[in-house]
């Protein structure tokens, strides 16, 4: 099939508008995380007339940034781990067996994304509050609460996708398995999980793409202590100066692992959505 | 959604029949078994939080009884009437919020479908440099949102960002620099942002489902003489209802529900222009310290979700069953 030239101009103009819709942050991005702060707040420049990397340096003593990093680094990936654990026993579930429930589960996780956040903030902090009290198990200002908090949100997500997934693996490798006397979990284990792996580190990545950048409840269940960076990053603007520079220098610097990641992934992404998605 | 949850029924018959491991273990309480952690912790996270707000939403929780929640007075239907009342601020305040919010969610579904679906087709024939392209339009979706969002806030800053410059300095559309965060341009801001967010999913959604399209439909179609736009019409956008169907819902729900952008955008100056409603409900909870008024405002807004789920879903099931028939 030859491209006519309507299909071309088509293409070349869609691509270049959203290409500088795209990259205009980005550039701002970068730039401005190179200027000296007064050469920032003189107004904008397209050019850095001066380039320096102190911000990279200075944006960790101006807020304990790497305290932030760290609190979101262990609550990122450890409900990232469980999240996706839990996930893929709860899909291996929903996918091989045809059990009474089984559509009313799917139904209500799904429809569990329909929640605005702001329904279940005040709650959960109050029932956070009272397993305290009842149980001595602190959930409120601690890591612990934000984890169990944040492996939930991409639970619905992950379980759908990884479902589908497991659905396009043949039933008949679980048949050979049995046959050869594995049980259910060896075969979820020896059989399954080695066939799904691009849908896994999909779901993976998702689940810390959605911790990493969660802000509404890290805004609220975290102290000083355990606050995460999508609240810390406020910490750069104080009463008396926007470290504009900084902000940006530490927004880039927090984004690349996530970034990153995505980006490599991206094709077992895809190949997950369309497993899930499409049929 | 709701089409991915019945998914398990629509699937071929026999294959279930055949494979069903139930007849090998007599009672199947196994998948109950494996399926237990994501039931605790959804109940405790989703489900139990939920119910709690419906009760909080019929109680008298200010701030007096927040420490002694347990005998705060049952109320009955005051706080929706309170947060319903068009005679009083809370009242007009919350509709004219939800109008707000209306707009922004239409704006902001409606464009990123169409710019999704534009590069998705730009880019579904294979060309050098397709790859960079793909990558480089996932960038927006990747970035943690706070990354996205502060930097769009430096942008939109009246004397030092780069909208302005841009407008008013060099291309010299605009006489006077405006403000972009305060006023009735907020609107326009967070609708803009909320986009460059937003397109990437819908432009992943569509790539995705553009690779299963088979190549012979293309190639019959351009037989007969179809053109480009024809045969999007004819081949692309049929291919791609699946798809549509659950991401125009998902996308709808998101945006409507979206709390971050506003949030990180405007920061605590809440403009009534960019006043989203989970935005104000927040802002309405935390400042008054009314959780009573603010949890019926919730489930105010959680009904509106579910009734315009529930008739999206039942209107399109239909449709599909009749160009069935």
């Amino acid at each position: 099939m030859r491209e006519t030239l309507g299909e071309k101009i088509f293409r070349v103009v869609v691509l270049a508008g959203l290409s500088a819709f795209v990259l205009l942050p980005l550039y701002v991005m970068v730039t401005t995380s190179l200027k000296p702060l007064g050469d920032v707040q003189a107004g904008f420049s397209w050019f850095p007339s001066r380039v320096t990397i102190a911000p990279y340096i200075e944006m960790w003593s101006t807020v304990p940034l790497a305290r932030y990093f760290m609190n979101s680094l262990v609550v990122t990936s450890v409900a990232t781990l469980f999240s996706v654990a839990v996930a893929i026993f709860a899909a291996y579930a929903v996918s091989r067996w045809r059990f009474r429930g089984r559509t009313p589960f799917m139904t209500a996780v799904l429809s569990t994304q329909m929640f605005p956040g702001v329904l279940f903030l005040l709650p959960l902090y109050l029932i956070f509050v009272n397993i305290d009290a009842a149980f001595g198990v602190p959930l409120v200002g601690t890591r612990i609460g934000l984890i169990i908090t944040y492996l939930t949100f991409s639970l619905p997500f992950s379980v759908w996708m990884l479902a589908g997934y497991f659905d396009g693996i043949p039933k008949e490798l679980d048949q050979a398995g049995k046959v050869d006397g594995a049980g259910n979990l060896t075969i979820l284990l020896r059989i399954i999980l080695p066939a799904a792996r691009p849908g896994i580190v999909a779901v993976a990545i998702y689940a810390f793409m959605t911790a990493w950048g969660e802000v509404l409840f890290a805004s609220v269940l975290t102290t000083e202590e355990t606050r995460t960076l999508a609240v810390g990053l406020r910490q750069y603007a104080t009463q008396t100066n926007v470290y504009w520079n900084q902000i940006l220098a530490a927004s880039i610097a927090v984004s690349i692992p996530v970034v990153v990641g995505f980006l490599m992934m991206q094709k077992n992404f895809v190949a997950g959505l369309t497993a899930g998605a499409v049929k | 959604m709701t089409s991915t949850a019945t998914r398990g029924n629509s699937s071929p018959p026999t294959s279930a029949e055949s494979t069903a491991p139930r007849r090998r273990s007599g009672r199947t309480w196994f998948p109950y078994l494996i399926l237990l952690p994501a039931v605790i912790l959804e109940l405790l996270i989703h489900i139990v939080p939920m119910v709690t707000g419906f009760w909080m939403s019929f109680v008298e929780l200010t701030k007096f009884f927040i420490r002694r929640w347990t005998e705060a007075p049952f109320v009955g239907l005051d706080n929706y009437r309170i947060a319903v009342d068009l005679e009083t601020p809370i009242g007009q305040e919350l509709l004219s919020s939800f109008l707000v919010t209306v707009a922004f969610t239409a704006l902001v579904v409606g464009l990123s479908w169409g710019l999704g679906m534009a590069a998705a087709v730009a880019l579904q024939r294979p060309f050098r440099g397709r790859g960079v392209f793909r990558t480089m339009f996932l960038v927006p979706y990747a970035l943690p949102l706070y990354a996205a969002v502060i930097t769009w806030n430096f942008m939109l800053q009246r004397d030092t960002g780069v909208i302005n410059h841009l407008l008013v300095e060099q291309l010299g559309i605009l006489d006077e620099a405006p403000f972009w965060l305060i006023g009735d341009n907020a609107f326009l801001s967070v609708v803009v942002v909320a986009i460059w967010r937003m397109w990437p999913f819908a432009f992943l959604m569509f790539m995705a489902g553009l690779q299963s399209i088979p190549d012979e439909l293309y190639e019959a179609s351009a037989m007969d003489g179809a053109s480009p736009l024809r045969q999007w019409r004819a081949v692309t956008l049929p291919m791609l209802a699946p798809v549509n169907q659950t991401m125009l819902l998902v996308m709808f729900l998101w945006v409507f529900n979206d709390f971050n952008t506003p949030y990180i955008l405007f920061g605590t100056a809440q403009p009534p222009a960019g006043d989203l409603i989970s935005f104000h409900i927040y802002n309405a909870s935390f400042l008054s310290w009314d959780f009573g008024v603010g949890s019926a405002m919730s489930v105010l807004l959680l009904l509106f979700l579910l009734a315009v789920s529930l008739v999206y879903l039942y209107a399109t099931q239909w449709r599909k069953g009749r160009s069935h028939a």
